[in-house]
């Protein structure tokens, strides 16, 4: 191939490479720039201090309070919840399990199909457990469901991390007389700033997810006061407002679509100053 | 040899995957000197130094028979006690690897878990193990910066303190030079001379001129099996062995 031809190659897909980034970026510009243009008109200090007024569906007064805390609430207990869970599972199948044995392989397999589960499964799956249980549609059921499904993201996000600590950093700490679990928390404290972007997507999937929430935490026009009262939630709200006939209830919908937006940025800007204060021992 | 053994090996084969990576080694490691183990990449001298503190552990699918023992205690008996045995050796890896922490953090981790707390008997052991291996007088005003900071070098002599911090009788140094400079190099190797006096040091190293510069004795390994042990000036300049002598020469590497 000539020098020139090869150099038209590098062209055409640098093009190609330039192209496709400016299009992504601009759409996350353009999805931004919707919510805001059609939302902004409508968010004001009610929309985020009060519980709605006359329904969600038909109701122009007061604001979506319940739904930002309701929001909050399960977002955060799932996380937690999914956290105090999946960090186990992680130091048990990469630190404490030997490197290809078998528990470790099916385990991988298993939370990998697990990942590839749509959300409503997760939510009919919780809905089964709690009629059993006898449990209502509620806060607790809503995290419930929520945690199932964050519980992939988290193990296979902290998996990725652990796999790029060298196994020589385990080995520097057993050598000194450390027994597998003093090991595992230096690994785990050279990967924080790994755990706090695993806790930052499986917050984002789960503050956003309106599928597994749908059955397992109803609704409310209240701020749950107990765990076992129904939550609201802001993708839930924004569905219900969505479908109102009533324009104003309807831009209601993009003021708390913003306001969800918004919460979503403060996580991202919040795990990453975390991460990079945290990174300065990492070798 | 006069000097009485620290490390017995008997009988030891390691299988890896099924390959027969060490052959019946019998060894006795003489105490408070510097052992060197050579031979060509792939003979299994790291693997050999692994069985010492018991890091194959951590490998799958191995297979450990035979026994080695240090002292008077037998390491691979049913009953051993891992996390003494690794606390008896101290291991300085090919690159420096220090924990993620402050440089007195690092040297102190050891003693920590190990029980102790408090900061002034700390204090005192992260300060003589940081003069021991000459990397006080660098650092002593930034103890508390992290150790990632520190120049690789200096790394490794760090992760040298934050062994010894924990008294071992052993020092276990796998190529441990073979990241770093020649100035950096000349101070490990200085190190590992002075240090004889009170710890039995075994290296693994691809220099045969390392070998010769630092070590009392030499363990040649071929294809998992041991060819000729015997004092360095010995091995290196009058070999008993057909083989020996070809590595020595260069004839196989």
């Amino acid at each position: 191939m000539g020098i020139k031809k090869r150099k038209t190659e590098e062209a055409i897909f640098k093009t190609l490479m330039v192209l496709a980034c400016i299009l992504v970026s601009s759409s996350l510009f353009l999805i931004i720039g919707t919510i805001v243009a059609k939302g902004l008109p409508y968010l004001n200090w009610d929309m985020v201090s009060k519980v709605p007024q006359g329904g969600f569906y038909l109701g122009k007064e007061g604001g979506v309070l319940n739904a930002i805390i309701g929001s909050l609430y399960l977002a955060g207990g799932a996380t937690v919840l999914g956290l105090l869970i999946s960090i186990p599972i992680s130091v048990y199948l990469n630190i404490y399990l030997k490197k290809g044995s078998l528990l470790s392989k099916s385990a991988k397999l298993a939370y990998d199909v697990l990942f590839g589960i749509p959300s409503i499964v997760y939510g009919a799956f919780a809905f089964s457990i709690m009629v059993w249980l006898g449990v209502r549609a509620s806060l607790l059921g809503g995290i419930i469901a929520v945690t199932l499904l964050i519980i992939p993201i988290l193990v296979r996000t902290l998996d990725e991390v652990i796999a790029t600590v060298p196994k020589e950093l385990k080995h520097a700490a057993l050598s000194l007389g450390a027994t597998r679990w003093e090991a595992a928390k230096v690994v785990l404290k050279q990967i924080r700033p790994g755990i706090y972007t695993a806790i930052l997507l499986a917050f984002g999937r789960g503050i956003g997810d309106v599928a597994a929430v749908l059955f397992t935490a109803g609704f409310s026009d209240n701020i749950p006061k107990y765990i076992d009262e129904p939550a609201a939630t802001l993708p839930l709200a924004i569905f219900f407002q969505l479908g109102s006939p009533i324009p104003e209830v309807q831009g209601r919908a993009y003021a708390s679509a913003l306001i969800l937006t918004i919460i979503i940025l403060v996580i991202v800007f919040l795990s990453h100053v975390l991460a990079t204060k945290q990174n300065k021992h990492k070798i | 040899m006069t000097q009485h053994p620290l490390i017995s090996v008997k009988d030891l084969n390691v299988h890896i995957d099924g390959h027969h990576i060490l052959k019946n080694i019998n060894i006795s490691i003489p105490d408070k000197s510097v052992t060197s183990i050579i031979g060509p990449s792939g003979c299994g001298k790291t693997t050999l130094l692994k069985t010492f503190n018991r890091l194959l552990d951590d490998t799958a699918n191995v297979t450990v028979s035979g026994s080695v023992l240090v002292g008077d205690e037998d390491i691979y008996a049913p009953h051993a006690e891992v996390t003494h045995i690794r606390k008896k050796m101290g291991l300085l890896s090919q690159r420096p690897y220090p924990l993620p922490m402050s440089i007195y953090d690092n040297v102190a981790y050891g003693p920590r878990i190990h029980g102790i707390r408090k900061k002034s008997e700390l204090d005192v052991i992260v300060e003589k193990q940081l003069k021991d291996t000459s990397l006080w007088n660098e650092v002593k005003d930034r103890l508390h910066t992290p150790a990632a900071k520190l120049s690789i070098g200096q790394q490794q002599r760090l992760c040298l303190a934050r062994g010894l911090a924990v008294k071992p009788e052993i020092i276990l140094g796998d190529e441990s030079t073979s990241a770093l400079d020649p100035i950096s190099t000349h101070k490990i190797e200085d190190l590992f001379v002075r240090l004889k006096e009170q710890y039995t040091i075994v290296l693994v190293t691809h220099i045969l001129r390392q070998a010769r510069r630092i070590s009392d004795y030499i363990i040649f390994v071929y294809m998992g099996e041991i060819i000729e042990f015997g004092p360095t000036e010995e091995v290196l300049l009058y070999p008993k062995e057909e083989l020996t002598k070809q590595y020595v020469k260069g004839f196989i590497s």
